[in-house]
């Protein structure tokens, strides 16, 4: 395995309300994720799963605590050093899409690059690579429709084609099937194999452990804590066998949604 | 994000909610169009007072009694301008074309049995076609002679003459007006309405034969001829202001005043114009007072608008940072909306104003002259009020914290 080291969080708090009633979403958290890995995280409602997804999104600002992502130090970072690790390192699949509702799937990908602050591409070559990433998410032939004219699982396929646009180091996915139904589900996972197999880092936060399955390895955080920490590596490859077989069923048998 | 990619996300946001746009831009589109609007009318009004002016001859001097009580004695009771002032001016100032003064009255005319009610009587003198600019279509203006003589002549007016005789020669023809008897020894060219005076329905007589015989009352309770204007026509190869003083000095002679207590005083046509200026100038501030306080209403509601927007679209706002969007790629991106709406209300405005400034004029009647300037001006203001209004809310887009911003819905 790759021993670069993607994330790392030491003793990491997160403390809402300033009054008296004090909530430690996360409370001494320190994980560490190596290139290449893909990782689910899983826990109850309220352990603190978001709010952890949050801050490794650069989203949110530890209370206490490091965050060294990619080798860098991001806890006195500001806004605009944020704003530029978002754009350059990081790919955000969000459990309700957030589609900008305006624009089509092409615009939505192209969406990242415009942000770009270094070697901002000209419009052509954006379209070209936001074309490439809708291309590997298989949505070519959809490229000029609006996120209204598509259905969940599609919509979701396109935020997962803009979060590869940039070329992050590090996808977060918070719930991103979430709102599916099994099949769309399956297409995505069927996705985020293909990254993994590419060699991205994946985090996903599920609820299902069905879904937890088909990861490498899966954290498990209450109240604010680490609560295990196991890796499911021959486990998650016989779960991807069985959905690429699953898969290519469906599509022999025509059921495409 | 580059200038044509925050230009057209502008563009898109505002195109995509038409109606309510329209509606916030409605303020700045009033407010420019009354901008417009306003101006063209002040400036049309402006423009008939100066023509008008001019019209009333060329080169004049205006020398109007003021009737101030100053001096002592007997004199103190009459002080102004008398009719003897008028060939003291002719006589011993240089440069001057020609001097003239009105006694006005007002009665019936009768040829045959035509009869004309209420015709205005003007009591001049000779140079009455010079410095009033007239002319005389056919036989003669009366003379120094027919004034000193108090000869029984009438110089009708254009419309007057085609009234009475309609295609008679006028000429050699005897009238009634009132109960003298005058023979008809001219008629002037038609010259229309200017600055009220409408000089083709007035006939024209000498101004002793007025005193004499149209307003004799007046004439013998102010124990002497006097009169309330008297026209200078300056040669024009002489000093304007040389004149003047000539003028002042001698009449200040004459009534025996100094310049301080003047019972007259001197104006040119730029003088009123100048007046006349002075007024609409004021009338114009007023109105774009009218104007701004508009802009602002409308720049009001462009913010609140744009709040509701900010407030609708915190959504977007998460997302486009947590892609990397940074505060002022957000500020610049309402900036831009506010700014466009404001602009695209300007131009809106502008078209509406050079319409509305048209439609007054065609259909109103109304004399507008568009000021390319208040174009500049009420585009400018609207820009500004764009940037202005739209700083806060596209300041509290930018400030907003990206998690909570995601969260909304
Ligand atoms: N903005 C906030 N203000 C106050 N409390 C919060 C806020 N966000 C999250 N919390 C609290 O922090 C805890 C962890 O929340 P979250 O990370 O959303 O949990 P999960 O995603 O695992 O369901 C919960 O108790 C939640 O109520
Ligand atoms: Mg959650």
């Amino acid at each position: 395995m790759n021993e670069r080291i993607i994330i790392e969080t030491v003793d990491l708090k997160k403390i809402y309300g300033m009054g008296d009633i004090q909530v430690a979403a996360l409370d001494g958290l320190s994980i560490k994720i190596r290139q290449g890995e893909f990782v689910s995280v899983m826990g109850p409602s309220g352990s603190g799963k978001s709010t952890l997804m949050n801050i490794l999104g650069c989203l949110d600002r530890p209370t206490e605590g490091q965050y060294i992502l990619n080798g860098e130090d991001i806890s006195g970072l500001d806004k605009v050093a944020l704003a530029n690790i978002r754009n350059k390192q990081l790919g955000f699949i969000f459990q309700s899409y957030n589609l900008l509702p305006r624009m089509d799937a092409l615009e939505n990908v192209i969406l990242p690059m415009v942000y770009q602050r270094e070697n901002n591409l000209p419009s052509e070559e954006r379209q070209e690579k936001a074309m490439a990433a809708l291309e590997s998410v298989g949505l070519t032939d959809r490229a000029h429709h609006l996120p209204k004219e598509l259905s969940g699982g599609q919509q979701q396929r396109v935020a997962i084609a803009r979060a590869l646009v940039n070329d992050p180091v590090l996808i977060l996915a918070d719930e991103p099937t979430g709102n599916l139904d099994t099949q769309s589900s399956n297409e995505i996972l069927e996705l985020l194999h293909d990254m993994h197999e590419r060699g991205r880092t994946i985090m996903m936060v599920t609820h299902e452990s069905e879904i937890a399955d088909h990861t490498g390895r899966v954290i498990y955080i209450r109240d604010g804590k680490l609560d295990a920490d196991r890796l499911n590596g021959k486990n998650a490859k016989k779960m991807k066998q069985k959905l690429r077989e699953t898969m290519a069923a469906t599509v022999s048998k025509g059921g495409e949604a | 994000m580059n200038i044509r990619e925050v230009l057209r996300v502008a563009w898109k946001s505002i195109f995509s909610n038409k109606s309510r746009s329209i509606l916030t831009m409605l303020g700045v589109i009033i407010g420019v169009a009354a901008v417009i609007v306003m101006m063209a009318v002040s400036a049309g009004t402006e423009a008939t007072i100066a023509e008008s002016i001019n019209g009333l001859g060329s080169n004049l001097l205006f020398i109007n009694s003021t009737l101030t009580r100053g001096g002592m004695g007997k004199d103190a009771q009459q002080g102004g301008l008398v009719f003897d002032d008028v060939e003291a001016i002719r006589e011993q100032v240089n440069g001057v074309a020609g001097v003239s003064v009105d006694q006005n009255a007002s009665d019936t005319i009768k040829y045959g049995n035509v009869s004309l009610e209420s015709i205005s009587i003007v009591g001049t003198t000779a140079d009455y076609t010079t410095v009033r600019d007239v002319q005389v279509a056919y036989g003669r203006f009366f003379t120094d002679q027919d004034i000193d003589r108090t000869t029984k002549v009438v110089v009708l007016g254009s419309t007057v003459a085609e009234e009475l005789f309609s295609e008679e020669d006028p000429i050699g023809q005897s009238v009634t007006v009132g109960t003298t008897k005058l023979t008809v020894i001219g008629v002037l060219a038609e010259k229309g309405l200017v600055s009220g005076t409408s000089f083709d329905e007035q006939i024209y007589l000498p101004i002793t034969l007025v005193f004499q015989k149209f307003t004799p009352s007046q004439f013998a309770a102010m124990r002497g001829d006097h009169v309330r204007t008297i026209y200078v026509s300056v040669d024009e190869a002489y000093e304007m202001d040389d004149v003047i003083l000539q003028v002042e000095l001698l009449l200040v002679q004459r009534h025996d005043v100094t310049i301080e207590t003047a019972d007259f005083t001197i104006k040119t046509q730029n003088d009123i114009i100048e007046t006349q200026e002075s007024t609409t100038e004021s009338f114009r501030m007023l109105l774009g007072w009218v104007a701004g306080v508009s802009l602002i209403v409308g720049g009001i509601g462009i913010m609140n608008i744009m709040l509701v927007s900010v407030t609708e679209r915190t959504r977007e706002i998460g997302l486009r940072q947590a892609l990397g969007a940074r505060p002022i790629d957000i500020q610049v991106q309402f900036l831009t909306e506010a700014l466009m709406l404001s602009l695209v209300g300007g131009l809106l405005g502008v078209i509406v104003g050079v319409g509305g400034s048209w439609l007054f004029g065609e259909v109103g009647g109304m004399r507008t002259v568009i000021v390319p300037f208040s174009i500049a001006l009420s585009f400018t203001s609207a820009a500004m009020v764009g940037i202005f209004f739209g700083y806060i809310p596209a300041r509290r887009a930018a400030q907003l914290d990206p998690i909570v911003a995601l969260r909304h819905d």
